[in-house]
């Protein structure tokens, strides 16, 4: 292990005090036992205890969960369909086009993306709804997703590709059993932001959005005009709880794994001898 | 010493593994294969050897099933294998990168192939098993390919592409991240696993001293073409062109033209007042015709003295002396200006060397030291 320079140690707690001193903030105040939000009066959980009674705030918070996990899934599969196809399925006709066209959502406003979605679930008369908000997630953060995967793609060493079609893989097994754990990590981090994409998206989502299924962010925002409440805090100190909660399980996950896999090594050379 | 020699080549009732029949391959407009056809047998070991950029890569590429031919077919054991994908051909091949895949450890890696196949769980571990104890790579089968050396890592790509026991290995400059040390042991360990497994192996190299050493047989490649295919020896003492004289080992070559002196000789007039030099080839050559001789720097002896004995003496001075430890190379200046290279065995001690700089000396050769080119 390198040593710590004072140089290093003074830039990572510059880099995250800035990330997470607001973070920390919010969750101190979310303890706050007074209803105005910028002055301490001792500690309390009595916020916790009224969200719990706060049936809208729950159902909104459930919503937008379900919305981030199901978008984020449909974005990561389809986009790393889309990176690989553009980055490895050689020349074909309107090629540049379609990785021009992949990008665009990136650039557009989110007034416009938002607007386009709504007049075409209109449109087609689709009912707008939890299922009308997954579509518009995913569609707009699937371009997300595909440009971190490309980007991951195009320093991909081909030859593990080819090598292991030579070593007896159909295309899409090689693509399963050396391209996306190789680029798993990419794959992973795209789904990560396109997760928090949908999380805290309040524009598009309110074009979208029906009645039935206020997200988070809208309910938020809505509450907001209303005065900041320690409510709010409190929800968003279980929001920051589940995320950072899922983070840590997935490394955990992704860990257990690797220790398996040695483990079976080791067990298939016992076998041998 | 009545062993049979292994020259299925030479057998017209052999069949070829491999046959490549007319084959071009372009790239848009740039040809990179031109009209070639080439026969390899089973258990050869053959080397393509050329220039970079000369098409080795896509000969491999268009065997291993990754290119198809534009014009022309590849036979495989007497199938034309064009639109057979790389996944259904028993071709193996080992990568100029060695591709071997980060995220396994070695064994997982010798153990991807046999996986692919129908073999029981306790079969794949003992082929596995048998691989690392050929490439001596036992103790490292836990560890990941970033975490063994360069040469460790060459062993395992081949004992990744060995391990399916393919009809045929491809081996795309196996040795070229390698040292030289490591590198000669290295080829002495691919004759051994060859030998012993039988297994036909197409290896590329730009490395003439390699091929000479490993090959059954070896083609040099120019531009798309193959200009000679023969046995390393073959190739060395009866070169087809200048282009593979010059290509293999060092060389000198004296152009002129040629007159008949009788049966299969020929005089080579090269230099207005030297006399003909006498070159025995059992090419016809037609009277007048222009024409190289190319001689070995060893067959080429130096001396003081005028020889009487050899048929071929010039006259020069030492321009320069390279002393390579066990040989010793002389650079001697002609009169008409062309160097000739004159290599000697370094059998005294070099305190007894009579021949230094500035020396006017003799080279001289004999009749059927050179061989006399067309081209
Ligand atoms: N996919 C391709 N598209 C266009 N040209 C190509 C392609 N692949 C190879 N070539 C060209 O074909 C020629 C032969 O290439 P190849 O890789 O077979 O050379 P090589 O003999 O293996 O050279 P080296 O010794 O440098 O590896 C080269 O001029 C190369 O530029
Ligand atoms: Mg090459």
């Amino acid at each position: 292990m390198r040593r710590a320079s004072w140089f290093n140690i003074t830039s990572l707690t510059l880099g995250f005090a800035f990330l997470y001193l607001p973070m920390v903030l919010l969750v101190i105040y979310s303890f706050n036992s007074s209803k105005l939000v910028t002055v301490w009066a001792g500690f309390s959980t009595k916020w916790y205890g009224e969200l719990l009674q706060n049936d809208a705030f729950l159902n909104a918070a459930l919503v937008t969960l379900k919305v981030a996990v199901v978008s984020s899934t449909l974005a990561t599969v389809l986009g790393t369909m889309a990176a690989y196809i553009l980055v490895r399925g050689g020349r074909f006709a309107g090629r540049t086009l379609f990785s021009g066209m992949i990008y665009a959502p990136l650039v557009m406003p989110e007034v416009i993306t938002g607007l386009s979605l709504l007049l075409l679930f209109i449109g087609i008369g689709l009912d707008r709804g939890t299922l009308t908000i997954v579509l518009a997630h995913t569609t707009f953060s699937m371009c997300y997703v595909s440009v971190v995967v490309s980007s991951r793609l195009v320093t991909f060493d081909r030859s593990l590709e080819e090598a292991a079609l030579d070593l007896g893989c159909s295309p899409f097994d090689a693509f399963r059993l050396v391209t996306l754990p190789i680029i798993a990590p990419a794959v992973i981090s795209g789904w990560l932001l396109a997760f928090t994409l949908s999380l805290d998206d309040l524009v598009i989502a309110s074009f979208t959005t029906g009645p039935s299924s206020t997200t988070l962010p809208i309910k938020i925002w809505s509450a907001v005009r209303l005065g900041v409440s320690p409510e709010i805090n409190a929800l968003s100190t279980i929001m920051i709880g589940i995320v950072t909660f899922g983070v840590i399980a997935a490394s955990l996950i992704s860990k257990r794994k690797a220790v398996k896999a040695q483990r079976d090594v080791r067990a298939a050379e016992r076998a041998v001898t | 010493m009545s062993q049979p020699v292994f020259a299925p080549w030479d057998d017209p009732n052999e069949k070829p593994l491999i046959r490549f029949d007319d084959v071009t391959k372009r790239f848009g407009d740039f040809v990179a294969i031109d009209n070639l056809s080439l026969s390899i047998y089973e258990s050869e070991f053959f080397a393509l050897l050329g220039p970079s950029g000369c098409g080795k890569t896509t000969m491999m590429r268009m065997l291993a099933g990754f290119e198809n031919p534009s014009a022309g077919k590849i036979e495989l054991a007497g199938k034309n294998i064009a639109g057979v994908p790389p996944n259904k051909r028993a071709v193996n091949m080992m990568f100029q990168s060695y591709a071997l895949f980060p995220h396994l450890s070695i064994w997982e890696n010798i153990a991807f192939g046999l996986k692919r196949g129908d073999m029981t769980k306790a079969d794949i571990a003992v082929r596995v098993e048998e691989m690392l104890k050929l490439t001596r790579l036992t103790k490292f089968a836990k560890r990941k390919p970033h975490q063994i050396s360069g040469g460790q890592r060459q062993r395992v790509a081949l004992a990744r592409a060995l391990a399916k026991a393919p009809k045929l290995l491809l081996l795309d400059e196996p040795l070229g991240a390698l040292d030289k040390k490591l590198r000669q042991d290295t080829q002495f360990e691919l004759m051994d696993i060859q030998e012993s497994t039988g297994t036909t192996f197409v290896i590329v190299t730009h490395d003439q001293e390699e091929a000479m050493t490993v090959a059954s047989r070896v083609a040099v490649m120019d531009e798309g073409q193959i200009i000679q295919v023969a046995t390393p020896d073959r190739i060395y003492e009866a070169p087809n062109s200048v282009y593979v004289a010059d290509f293999i080992g060092d060389v000198n070559i004296i152009s002129g033209t040629v007159k008949a002196a009788g049966d299969e000789m020929y005089h080579l007039d090269w230099v207005a007042n030297e006399a003909p030099l006498l070159a025995a080839s059992d090419r016809t050559f037609s009277e007048s015709q222009p024409a190289h001789l190319a001689i070995r720097p060893e067959k080429i002896a130096i001396s003081v003295d005028k020889p009487t004995e050899m048929k071929n003496a010039v006259q020069g001075t030492v321009l320069d002396i390279a002393y390579l430890g066990n040989l010793s190379t002389y650079h001697v200046q002609l009169g008409g200006g062309q160097v000739i290279k004159a290599q000697t065995a370094n059998t005294r001690r070099l305190s007894r060397r009579t021949i230094t700089w500035e020396d006017s000396v003799w080279i001289s050769w004999s009749a059927t030291a050179g061989v006399l080119l067309e081209r």
